[in-house]
């Protein structure tokens, strides 16, 4: 299997380990073999190491470090927000994030709403059953 | 990102006498952990350099540096002198890093993993910021590629918090990138 992800100037990241745990940032330049220049719109440029960097599949095209407006605007660009909220690990996210926050009263509509689809799926299976059968 | 060597500016010179007025000013650039630690050492040098000691001198200033710029990456090179099991040598090491007190303390757990020597036997003569070019070890030399592109090719699976650390997994992680 070769490799599909690399560690390139333009990579998007996720932090998947501390402060910024769960931010998009964008691999501005290589320090060494363990560690990266990051940089994300809503944060000072910094250095972070590999360990806490998991590479997604969307590169943008810009230059070795970059300064902040051409940052934001290739983003803008390539639309990465988009891209993430679209694709099926963003949306993964995106999901795990709302089932967080749900208060008692959005769990019970939860638990409703699942008997109901429980219920539309048993009537359809039902009726399936009923045309194989007899 | 919190540094355990902070780089000090520290002045001193001999307390004035009758047959010395207004001694020579000496300022030193030096890394230390703390303050305190800074004018020990800043003294220790001193004393090796010229005739003046603790007690009979003045420390006149003490002011932390501090980086420049620390969202660029530069190529530091340092020159040591270090004492090892069987004598002093002397030694020049390059490390790639946004600030220098990160690349002092690279040199110094480099040194005291790969040659056993302890923070207290070093002693730094000299850093300065290297242009790419001038760079003497391949191993900063390999990161001097605008197009640079590498694979991670072993994926540590790790909880986002020490908290949800465990012993023992349910099933076996996925390694792949």
């Amino acid at each position: 299997m070769p490799f599909k992800r690399y560690v390139e100037v333009g990579r998007i990241a996720l932090v998947n380990y501390g402060k910024d745990y769960g931010k998009l940032v964008v691999i501005v330049d290589v320090i060494d073999q363990n560690r990266a220049l990051v940089d994300a719109p809503d944060m000072v440029r910094g250095q972070m190491n590999f360990k806490r960097l998991t590479l997604t599949d969307i590169k943008i095209d810009i230059k070795r470090v970059p300064n902040k407006k051409t940052l934001i605007a290739a983003l803008e660009a390539a639309d990465v927000k988009n891209k993430w909220e679209s694709s099926s690990w963003g949306r993964k996210l995106i999901v795990q994030k709302k089932r967080a926050s749900l208060n008692d009263f959005d769990r019970f509509k939860i638990m409703l709403a699942k008997i109901k689809k429980a219920g539309v799926v048993r009537q359809e299976l039902a009726k399936l059953k009923k045309e194989t059968t007899c | 990102m919190s540094y355990k060597f902070h780089q000090f500016q520290v002045v001193g010179r001999a307390l004035p006498t009758e047959s010395d007025e207004h001694p020579k000013i000496y300022r030193m650039k030096l890394w230390a952990t703390n303050e305190v630690r800074a004018k020990s050492k800043f003294w220790y040098y001193l004393r090796k350099l010229k005739k003046v000691k603790k007690s009979n001198g003045q420390m006149l200033a003490i002011n932390e540096i501090f980086e420049k710029n620390p969202t660029t990456i530069k190529n530091y090179g340092i020159w040591l002198r270090y004492q090892s099991r069987t004598g002093y040598h002397n030694m020049y090491k390059e490390y790639r890093d946004t600030t220098l007190n990160g690349s002092i303390e690279q040199m110094y757990t480099e040194m005291a993993s790969r040659h056993r020597v302890r923070h207290h036997c070093i002693q730094v003569i000299k850093t300065a910021t290297i242009p790419a070019k001038l760079c003497k070890r391949e191993s900063t030399k390999q990161f001097h590629n605008s197009k640079i592109k590498f694979p991670l090719v072993f994926k540590k699976v790790r909880p986002p918090t020490r908290k949800l650390k465990t012993t023992y997994k349910a099933s076996r992680p996925n390694l792949f990138v």
